[in-house]
């Protein structure tokens, strides 16, 4: 079989449509440059009738949007989840570590939670505070400039808070609470805990022409067809087409390697048509990698060639080393003071109106890095799994718990919108003894070695959890509230979830100035070949206490913008 | 039905209301017509290998129809109709536990194991099945496994009482996420609507009220659709 070669230079090959990717094409492709995006899985547009999962009632599903097929749920957007039918990956020494893939345009900013957060100041510089990991090559003042452009081309909402480490923006106002998040800051007041408005990157205000205004159906995880939340292809790629940008989509095409020739230079990427199941060779004079940290690192540790045995940009092997992911821990709680309630509509916008950004100093804690809080409850739409245990509750107010009957309505109606939910995300600490590396002794079902994470959590991460237990049982005592589990023990590693679970994974092409520890410079661009790059998670130095990706939007730009300049001068 | 006219109206009703509240801004009938949405009711979003699960699982068949016969029965006995609204029958709570014992086969034995022991039990107290017992002594059969001990871990319980709690939690689910179902638990969302808070009574209710600076900083409804601009601070002008 021979590979299929197009006779068509582009100027950029992008892989991968994500949130990356996504910006990529946006700044190139409005800089006139001939541009290429592969995605490994179909087009996505949440506009299509067919592909639409807004607006949908339960009972339009069989399952009732039961998780049998989808992850998070029938009417969730992401084609994919942390397995996957004919991509399989491995694991080392008995490690955890599940990994979350999104096979769409788009990939996983559609149906992401749209929490934006900036990193602070003392998130590009955490050795210097506490000794631990390695700093950015770059501060906060360096990515603050495209944080404020990226704000004013998607739209974030928040408020001005003049937090030190958690910088304001330009912000669009947010909306008011729901009653439980009313509850939530009455209970975190009470122990000087801080909330505030949450800042994600929903429209409450209109912001142009092509975008519509929110409204209010909370379930921005099906993405939207107004465009009216932050979503990849809607916001990013299909902008870019219509202002006239050159690019082409391929799609269902799964990147196989970086071609490079003679020279070691990079000279486009070879792919697997998912349709015909052949594989095709695209020419590029530059390559920027926006696959997702763990993809990118195996595609550039699967490049290998006699100028690269080692892999693309490997020579220190550090491709694949410094994986890491959010931490994460989460209790709920019954409010009796919230049972009995009216019905209204509270549907919101998807997820939380409030939110807790990190308030402790870690030099006081017996753990480094801290986590900030999120929470859920209201009277949401029913869903497979609603009117389980319907009155378990009755425990807490010396009631029979079981039955049949009538009564039953009485119950669930008298607990529906009584139950919050609090979970911690926390930052942990980057270490070289976690990473992804190719295992040579399996292929995916398009012949492509896969991954094989080895990842073990440290004390660090394991002692935040326990702190975040605390927080919460605190937090629900102040709402009057019960907690409803157990607190998991310390052989539970106090239920500090399994790496990847958060899919804030990051690290493993790190950026550096010293090539014989990083992998990328601080423009995000390959040590060892000048004109491949890498515009998604995989250059984080240390993922902080917030969510990756508006920092993977500002770095995506900055290394856009690096690009056209260095184009431009002929360097590349 | 024309489901994205009814959408349209129920838009322009609802902020035609808080224009009343908030006072008429000129410009804002345009931005009513952009969140207009479009629903195909023929449609869910389901990917084509999906649509393919849908349809074997449909072509397959898990329980007997004196199976279905007894389901429906307890259905009945769980969740009745009331003199204002259908019950777990009425909601076709049978076709939704049917499919979703084949959507998660983990949920066969049990169900399958527990219908058995119910008939046997029936037999062997009254001599009838189950469904065709009296509903006293249906009741009677019920009274000894719906009330489960609390304190005992619930893969611990004995299978009966385990097998009663799947056939409740099945059946509560199917109903409120049923058409029926949820009108009576009075959900009023997924819908276009401008959320602008938590009615005052209910605030009321519950004895929590809004913090005014924090509601000071909140999105002023009447301006949702002035394009947003800010000064070089970031402080928003419109």
């Amino acid at each position: 079989m021979q590979i299929k070669e197009s006779s068509k230079i582009y100027d950029v090959i992008i892989v991968g449509s994500g949130a990356g990717g996504g910006m990529a094409t946006k700044i190139l492709g409005d800089a006139g440059l001939k541009v290429a995006v592969v995605e490994a899985g179909p087009f996505f547009d949440p506009k299509s009738q067919e592909q639409q999962t807004q607006l949908k009632w339960p009972y339009e599903s069989p399952r009732r949007g039961a998780s049998t097929v989808r992850p998070f749920g029938d009417f969730d957007s992401a084609y994919g989840g942390w397995e996957i039918e004919g991509e399989p990956y491995t694991r080392k020494h008995g490690t955890k570590f599940d990994w979350f893939r999104s096979r769409m345009l788009g990939g996983r900013t559609n149906h992401w939670g749209r929490i934006s957060l900036r990193f602070g100041p003392d998130d590009f510089k955490k050795k210097n505070i506490d000794g631990l990991g390695d700093n950015w090559p770059i501060g906060y003042d360096d990515v603050k400039p495209y944080y404020d452009k990226v704000d004013k081309l998607i739209g974030v909402f928040g408020t001005k808070e003049g937090l030190k480490n958690d910088p304001d923006g330009y912000f669009l106002p947010p909306p008011k609470p729901r009653l439980h998040e009313l509850f939530y800051i009455k209970g975190t007041k009470k122990s000087n805990i801080p909330a505030i408005p949450s800042r994600m990157s929903m429209l409450t205000k209109k912001i142009n022409e092509d975008r519509g205004i929110c409204f209010y159906c909370g379930q921005c995880s099906r993405a939207c067809q107004v465009y009216a939340d932050f979503s990849s292809g809607t916001c990013l790629i299909f902008p870019a087409q219509k202002n006239g940008g050159q690019i082409d989509l391929f799609l269902n095409a799964m990147v196989r390697e970086v071609t490079t020739n003679a020279e070691g230079k990079a000279t486009g990427v070879s792919y697997i048509n998912k349709e015909d199941r052949k594989e095709y060779k695209l020419k590029g004079k530059i390559i920027v990698l926006a696959a997702s940290a763990c993809s990118s690192a195996r595609i550039l540790l699967n490049s290998k060639s006699k100028q690269h045995p080692n892999g693309l940009g490997n020579s220190s092997n550090i491709v694949g080393k410094y994986l890491h992911d959010s931490t994460g821990a989460n209790r709920s709680a019954f409010i009796p003071d919230l049972m009995n309630r009216k019905t209204y509509n509270e549907d919101g916008v998807g997820g939380m109106h409030v939110y807790t950004p990190w308030w402790l100093d870690n030099k006081k804690l017996d753990f480094p890095r801290g986590y900030h809080i999120e929470q859920w409850g209201g009277l949401g739409m029913p869903s497979y799994g609603f009117g389980f245990n319907p009155n378990d509750l009755n425990k807490y107010i010396g009631e029979k718990v079981g039955g049949y009957g009538e009564s039953l309505r009485d119950d669930v109606k008298k607990y529906y919108g009584s139950v919050i939910g609090i979970s911690g995300r926390g930052e942990s600490v980057a270490m070289k003894d976690n990473y992804c590396e190719i295992d040579p002794t399996t292929v995916d079902e398009f012949g492509i070695p896969v991954l094989q994470f080895h990842y073990k959590w440290s004390d660090f991460e394991v002692k935040q959890a326990k702190h975040m237990h605390e927080t919460f049982e605190e937090i629900i005592h102040n709402m009057g509230g019960h907690v409803l589990q157990d607190r998991p023990t310390k052989e539970q590693e106090y239920g500090l979830l399994t790496p990847g679970r958060i899919i804030h994974e990051v690290g493993t092409t790190r950026m550096g100035d010293n090539k014989k520890i990083s992998v990328v410079n601080k423009y995000q661009q390959l040590h060892e070949v000048d004109n491949v790059f890498v515009v998604d998670a995989g250059p984080f130095v240390s993922q902080a206490d917030k969510n990756p990706t508006w920092t993977i939007l500002a770095l995506s730009w900055r290394t856009s913008d690096y690009i056209i300049e260095q184009l431009k001068q002929q360097n590349i | 039905m024309d489901r994205r006219k009814s959408i349209k109206s129920i838009i322009l009703g609802s902020v035609a209301g808080g224009l009343a509240v908030n006072g008429c801004k000129p410009g804002t009938e345009e931005a009513l017509v952009e969140t207009t949405v479009k629903v195909d009711e023929n449609h869910f979003g389901r990917t084509p290998s999906e649509k393919e699960l849908i349809a074997e699982l449909n072509a397959k068949t898990f329980f007997n129809p004196h199976e279905l016969e007894t389901i429906e029965v307890l259905c009945d006995l769980i969740l009745p109709a009331t003199t204002s609204i259908g019950g777990a029958v009425e909601a076709e709570v049978t076709d939704f536990i049917e499919f979703m014992l084949k959507d998660i086969p983990e949920y066969q034995p049990i169900l399958r194991g527990g219908l058995m022991w119910l008939d046997h039990k029936s037999n062997t107290d009254f001599g009838s099945e189950f469904k065709s017992s009296m509903e006293t002594q249906q009741k009677e059969i019920l009274d000894t496994i719906a009330f489960p001990d609390i304190e005992v871990p619930q893969n611990q319980r004995p299978l009966e009482i385990q097998f009663f709690s799947l056939m409740r939690n099945l059946t509560l689910t199917g109903y409120y996420t049923s058409k029926i179902g949820i009108e009576d638990i009075g959900y009023k969302g997924n819908t276009p609507n401008v959320w602008d808070g938590v009615p005052e009574d209910v605030l009321e209710q519950h004895g929590v009220s809004y913090d005014e600076e924090w509601i000071a900083k909140c999105i002023d409804q009447s301006k949702r659709s002035d394009i947003a601009k800010w000064d070089e601070n970031g402080n928003l002008l419109t």
